[in-house]
């Protein structure tokens, strides 16, 4: 029998269910070996039989911390995919400010209405078996992780910096055009799309095992930036990492 | 007598999660609603306090649906608050992002989320069994528009190397050549979804409305030009809370959008009927054979529209390859620009090495800007206020689906009576058409969201 798969969408872009369903001829592939059995974004039915439950967003609503438990009990493997779900993503810069702050700012007197708690990713409510990271996911690698679970493989995620990709691309540093780059911290695997595309990589697939965050500071200082503008950079898409120790808890409001 | 209660959780092929809600006593509609329970994502506060090279980035995660159109108003937005001109090239290049990314939008929307309800099944999975030959076509024609994304911005979802002032990469005129052979090869592709759609029975409904969309006097506006309204005329983009006003309603916490007329409709069909006449002449044809006319009163005619702007786009980007190609492709030199850390304090001087090439970093002044482009779904507007440091201090975006929220609504309630005879999963079914001919794309909840009162 097909191991059953169903899709969830937590709070992002839903550009990730996008590449899913950009598979093209992967995709065909795909429902050659499974059953998706829930797909909101392409399909009616709403199936709540499933084996497999993959994962995006982030955790960012009260309702969601019980919809996702509801979800990791019923699953026997959970995959997070994209920035959202694996590290709570560009929704994090809103653990920042007040909750009322952000919520008067954009609602305005409706603000009490809007339900809210400080982004985060999955891993942080319930355990999670595999990670598909990056904002968005490749599609490449959706494709091989995917295909090792269903072999029971472990797919090998890249735990080396970018850098070590840009190398190997012949791209020209970020920091030899004058710029800054997260690069040198975070994990690579995503084929160094923005170097190779000219623009500074802000870390959309998470940290390393060990990054040197100290020696990141000191190159970003070199390059002119403040504390502030160093820990502004930091929180593009890791605002819900707990790293740098006090960097981070000054002022999260959780 | 009609009365009767029902309600639709999750509305599925719609990108984004909508629930409809209906009561009807005593053959009086007392309450139609169309909620949205998406998560709030707060991005008008998130862009709060951070540099303009950045905005571009941010603002393309409110949507990965749609992540070129907001990637280009919120462009647009801080080149006209910063006062940055971007070349005539630049300009084509986006033009031409924006053609490719309305051909995989429309085409995901015919296919992926309508097609579905033209064979009666409940996705496009089903089909790849019956009628595989519809899903790889269906896939091939996404492909073009998605490549064109891709050679342009590096990816599709979340474009990479757009930013203010220009690109830091562009494409091979050789790459631009193999776009255009596939653009060629795909009106065959057009066709045969032209004779699909043909086949389809729509329901029949009117609802005359005020439309709106971009004009341009040259082309069919997606890029830049000026508001039109089909009642009142134009208005410049920049003044556009002249026009539109945001509010809160009472049963909900969304801001629905109205006119001084009211509700009004952005999208494919609002396009359509505002600015026929600069149609190409195939997408002109298409029109006939489907039996479009402007100015169409019925929604469920959106998708019909947007096939016949497919074509409109299909054609267009192969004018605008053609022109790219005529005039070459020149690396323009960039204004020097960092990625948090703003050109602020950082010169060339201090980094000798840095890009050689390039110029200065912008001199930024104080400033707002208004960004309008038209996203597939309809008219988006990005407004920043920029301070002296370059540092957002005020944004607010405004997205078609929620300009289209109270016309959703009204037309729900219009539509009712004509079908409340039928049984009960007819008319959830039938609702759940009408809102998705919209193509509603709920996930850009920059403040999209709807909560149900306990009473």
């Amino acid at each position: 029998m097909k191991p059953k798969v169903a899709f969830f969408d937590f709070t992002g872009c839903e550009g990730c269910q996008l590449q899913v369903i950009s598979l093209g001829d992967d995709l065909l592939g795909l429902l050659q070996v499974v059953e998706v059995v829930n797909f909101r974004e392409a399909m009616s039915d709403r199936g709540q039989d499933y084996d497999i439950a993959i994962i995006d967003g982030a955790i960012s609503q009260p309702a969601d911390i019980e919809r996702i438990q509801a979800i990791r009990k019923q699953a026997k493997t959970l995959v997070a995919i994209g920035a959202c779900a694996c590290l709570g993503g560009v929704n994090s810069q809103k653990n920042f400010r007040s909750p009322e702050d952000v919520r008067r700012y954009v609602y305005g007197d409706r603000a009490d209405l809007i339900p809210t708690i400080p982004a985060r990713p999955v891993s942080q409510v319930v355990p999670v078996d595999w990670e598909v990271r990056g904002c968005p996911i490749t599609r490449s690698e959706f494709v091989k992780v995917i295909s090792a679970l269903l072999r029971g493989l472990r797919p090998i995620i890249p735990n080396y910096p970018v850098c070590k990709e840009c190398r190997a691309h012949e791209n020209v540093c970020m920091y030899d055009k004058g710029m800054v780059c997260l690069g040198p911290v975070t994990r690579a695997g995503c084929d160094p799309m923005c170097p190779s595309f000219g623009n500074f990589c802000f870390g959309c697939r998470g940290l390393i095992d060990n990054p040197n965050l100290e020696a990141e500071k000191e190159i970003l200082k070199e390059r002119g930036l403040s504390l502030e503008e160093i820990i502004r950079f930091f929180r593009f898409t890791w605002g819900s990492l707990d790293i740098a120790g006090d960097m981070y808890q000054y002022d999260f409001i959780d | 007598m009609h009365e009767f209660e029902l309600e639709s959780h999750y509305v599925t092929r719609v990108e984004g999660h909508g629930h409809i809600k209906v009561k009807v006593a005593q053959d009086r509609i007392e309450e139609v609603r169309f909620e949205i329970p998406e998560a709030a994502r707060f991005f008008e506060a998130i862009f709060q306090g951070r540099p303009y090279p950045e905005i571009s980035l941010l603002a393309s995660r409110i949507c990965g649906i749609c992540a070129v159109a907001h990637s280009s108003a919120s462009l647009r937005a801080t080149e006209a608050a910063l006062g940055i001109t971007p070349s005539p090239q630049t300009v084509l290049f986006r033009k031409l992002n924006l053609a490719g990314e309305m051909i995989q939008s429309h085409i995901l929307h015919i296919y992926f989320l309508v097609a579905p309800d033209l064979f009666g099944v409940g996705s496009v999975i089903p089909l790849a069994q019956s009628h595989p030959e519809v899903v790889r076509r269906a896939i091939r024609m996404r492909k073009v528009g998605d490549d064109l994304c891709i050679m342009i911005g590096g990816r599709h979802i979340h474009p990479i190397s757009a930013i203010p002032g220009g690109y830091y990469k562009l494409p091979a005129i050789k790459t631009l050549q193999g776009i255009r052979q596939s653009l060629e090869e795909s009106f065959t592709d057009l066709d045969a979804t032209v004779e699909l759609i043909q086949g389809a029975t729509l329901p029949d409904f009117s609802f005359p409305s005020e439309y709106l969309s971009l004009s341009h006097p040259e082309e069919y506006g997606i890029y830049d030009g000026e508001i039109l309204s089909s009642k009142s005329g134009p208005t410049p983009e920049a003044g556009y809370r002249n026009k539109i006003t945001e509010k809160v309603v009472s049963h909900s916490t969304a801001k629905h959008v109205n006119t001084e007329f009211g509700p009004y409709m952005v999208g494919a069909l609002a396009r359509f009927n505002n600015n026929y006449e600069m149609l190409s002449r195939r997408a002109k044809e298409a029109a006939g054979k489907l039996g479009l006319t402007p100015p169409c009163h019925n929604p469920f005619m959106n998708t019909v529209a947007q096939l016949v702007e497919t074509w409109h786009f299909t054609e267009w980007a192969i004018e605008l390859i053609d022109e790219l190609c005529l005039r070459g492709i020149t690396q323009e030199e960039l204004h020097y620009q960092t990625s948090s850390g703003q050109g602020m304090g950082l010169s060339q001087e201090a980094f000798p090495g840095a890009a050689g090439k390039d110029k200065p970093p912008y001199q930024i002044t104080p400033g707002q800007g208004v960004g309008l482009v038209e996203a597939p779904r309809g008219s988006l507007f990005h407004d920043y206020t920029y301070n002296a440091q370059g540092l957002i201090t005020d944004a607010n975006c405004i997205i078609p689906t929620n300009q289209n929220l109270a016309h959703i609504e009204a037309a729900m309630r219009d539509f009712l009576p004509q079908i409340w005879d039928e049984e009960q999963p007819r008319i959830t079914g039938a609702l759940e058409m009408l809102v998705r001919a919209y193509d509603p794309c709920i996930s850009c909840s920059t403040h999209l969201v709807e909560v149900e009162f306990i009473k």
